[in-house]
């Protein structure tokens, strides 16, 4: 056993003993695993992002193009065509000012759900957390959003808009947003590995999620007492948090977001819990 | 302190078989859910679910690995060794029972999980090394011995996807076979590559043994298990039959092996080919007076094969038999080509073939028959795998009343010895 230089100190010298019993579903979250495969979590990230764009023409240049051209349709059919109010800002800054987060969300619930499923083989051969999955599913997504998000600063310059120091919640804005992605996806992916069709209806999801949020309109347009129903969603939060962020408009949406984050974190726990209960039962499923 | 590496109490693992549907679509589960109040008025014979059945993969195992012991887990297919890999990787839950683990734990199930074919040979080796649990400063440190030792240098920076199986399976190797971990549970992922790569991870694989590391080594190949391992765990249907010192071990699961092909008589073996056209139906060993008798060294042996024919006209065929010893060595072949005058046998319709071997030149032991064929005009008649053993009991072979010892190989020469 090593016992030099404690500041040298590798974590193998310490000879662990572990107990392997059937687990009586019982939920504990086990961060100490978690940080101990924290490399894996960095390399899993890593190979999601270089396959994703290997032999492709425009590479990155994906990670902007659906975010735009949806501003760009929205645009003219909600913007011009529908008259939809867009809070004093112009309509397109509006609609892709939310359309930034939307797409990291939507994609990254979407990456999520299928991620117990496609690396089946990778799960029946090897042990690690498998909360890690969805997990490196979520954050894979950052770099897209990274790029999506300087074109938003181009487009804010371009329009002569000045942030004001509502930009110091963004980063707390963007882990709510990862956060709300990692809740649902979680529950996603569960699901998806003992149901299949889970994965077919996920797009589906998605589409009626992004007109019930706030994207391509304001939530002024939503009824008084239809509110707080709407703010159930916390989605809803995030865009409207994003919105005054960046573009100063409105009242801070405080409130709403403190609703958003309990629902969430409710949403989380008990996902993180349901994934555990079914982790062990996942592999004979797979 | 205990020196105990692995401890395994009550261990069983259940899987459903039977007519369940691998993947459930949630409409299907609601249907069954409608239709459940009326499945329970049924009786429970007659309930849609009964069609699920239940099998242990391991029942009540119990087995203590000390520290640095290579053991050698081996059985028939199916018998439960990767499911007892698998739990003690953690990759599956036990349904009873507990397992004790003392130290960080390898598991080589598979070689190259986790390999993308987009990625480079280098990516992947970060890649696969971080799967299987090593540190990115371990890798980086590793890495060139890693490539070294794959021997696929050259294409280090091509995506893998361009590679060749045996370069895919080498660098695979390579990575999982500098692992250190205390405790390494390895699934047959010897025989991976070309012979000389092999005989490479065989001397990879006694390395990591010497090293004072604990093994747990799964494989069907029998010389390997004999030269690694310190101890051998036999499994069968979930159970475990003997554990105990490798030779005896191995010595048993290839009994085993022989019981179940032997037992059953040449007419009613299903899996040979062939057209049919003649059928062997039985096999008996005979002296030269026709006395059915055991086989024995010195001795000419009578080997009287019984077979019959799908038709009345006389038949031109050659015969062969393969032995092998139990480790599946090829000893010798009895061709009728080579060895009868006349080259072909002129078969009537049904009756028996002997092969006579004088002074059988075998050592006491078990040997098989790997392979008993019959062609008929150029057709291939009959062809049985394993079709019989037999054994051998202690003969004078030389005259003198002495018999080679056991390691003297397995056939005996006939030679003489003089002075000049």
């Amino acid at each position: 056993m090593n016992t030099d230089n404690p500041s040298k100190s590798n974590s193998r010298s310490a000879i662990s003993t572990t107990i392997i019993r059937p687990s009586k579903g019982y939920f504990s979250i086990r961060w100490k695993e978690l940080w101990d495969y924290r490399e894996l979590f960095y390399f899993l990230i890593w190979r999601d992002i270089k396959v994703r764009y290997k032999q492709t023409v425009i590479g990155f240049a994906w990670a902007i193009i659906q975010p735009f051209l949806t501003m760009v349709v929205f645009s003219i059919f909600f913007g011009k065509f529908a008259k939809i109010p867009s809070e004093g800002s112009p309509y397109p800054l509006f609609a892709y000012c939310a359309l930034v987060p939307w797409t990291y969300f939507a994609h990254s619930i979407n990456n999520a759900t299928n991620s117990i499923v496609e690396n089946q083989r990778l799960i029946g051969k090897i042990y690690f957390p498998r909360m890690i999955l969805p997990i490196s599913a979520v954050f894979s997504q950052f770099p897209d959003f990274v790029i999506s998000f300087s074109i938003l600063i181009m487009m804010m310059f371009f329009y002569g808009v000045i942030p004001t120091a509502n930009l110091l919640w963004l980063p707390f804005l963007i882990a709510f947003m990862s956060l709300t992605a990692l809740a649902v996806g979680i529950w996603l992916t569960t699901f998806n590995a003992i149901y299949r069709d889970v994965r077919y209806a996920v797009p589906f999801l998605i589409q009626f999620w992004l007109f019930a949020s706030p994207v391509a309109y304001p939530s002024s347009l939503v009824p008084e007492r239809w509110r707080t129903f709407y703010g159930l969603n916390p989605m809803t939060g995030v865009i409207e948090g994003f919105r005054w962020a960046l573009l100063g408009k409105g009242d801070p949406p405080q409130a709403l977001l403190l609703f958003s984050l309990t629902v969430i974190l409710f949403v989380l726990f008990v996902g993180i819990a349901y994934f555990r209960r079914m982790e062990g039962a996942i592999t004979d499923v797979i | 302190m205990s020196n105990i590496s692995i401890r395994v109490e009550n261990l069983s693992k259940r899987y459903r078989i039977g007519q369940r549907e691998p993947y459930k679509a949630l409409r299907d589960t609601l249907t069954h859910a409608l239709h459940l109040p009326f499945q329970l008025l049924k009786k429970e014979s007659d309930r849609a679910g009964s069609h699920e059945k239940y099998i242990w993969a391991l029942k009540e195992v119990y087995f203590e690995v000390k520290h640095g012991e290579v053991v050698g887990v081996i059985g028939r297919n199916g018998a439960g060794k990767t499911t007892l890999l698998k739990v003690l990787s953690r990759i599956t839950e036990p349904t009873e029972g507990y397992a004790e683990i003392t130290g960080r734990v390898g598991s080589l199930l598979e070689v190259g999980t986790g390999f993308h074919p987009e990625l480079t040979g280098r990516e992947n080796v970060y890649l696969n090394g971080a799967i299987l649990g090593m540190r990115k400063t371990e890798i980086d440190k590793k890495f060139d011995e890693i490539v070294d030792f794959s021997e696929v240098e050259k294409f280090i920076d091509t995506p893998v996807k361009f590679y060749s199986s045996g370069m895919h399976t080498r660098l695979a190797f390579a990575v999982a076979a500098h692992l250190e971990p205390e405790i390494l549970l390895v699934d047959e992922v010897l025989a991976v590559g070309d012979a000389a790569f092999q005989k490479k991870c065989l001397g990879k694989m006694s390395d990591v043994a010497r090293e004072g590391r604990t093994v747990l080594f799964v494989s069907h190949n029998m010389g390997a298990v004999k030269t690694l391992c310190t101890k051998g765990c036999l499994i069968e249907n979930g159970k475990i039959l003997l554990q105990g010192k490798v030779d005896e071990v191995v010595s048993l699961y290839l009994q085993k092996c022989q019981d179940l092909t032997s037992a059953i008589s040449l007419a009613e073996r299903t899996d040979r080919r062939g057209n049919g056209s003649l059928r062997f139906t039985s096999v008996k060993l005979l002296s030269r007076d026709g006395e059915e008798i055991a086989a024995q060294s010195g001795k000419d042996l009578v080997i009287a094969i019984d077979y019959v024919t799908d038709s009345q006209s006389e038949k031109h065929a050659e015969v062969s038999l393969a032995f092998t010893d139990l480790y599946g060595q090829r000893l010798f072949v009895c061709l009728s080509r080579s060895s009868h005058q006349g080259g072909f046998l002129r078969l009537p319709e049904k009756g028996q073939i002997r092969c006579i071997i004088p002074r059988l030149p075998l050592l006491p032991g078990r040997y098989n028959v790997s392979r008993l064929w019959c062609k008929i005009g150029a057709q291939m008649a009959d062809d049985i795998q394993d079709a019989f053993h037999i054994e051998v009991a202690a003969g004078d072979f030389f005259g003198t009343g002495k018999l080679n010892p056991e390691d003297g190989g397995n056939v005996v020469i006939d030679h003489r010895w003089e002075i000049l």
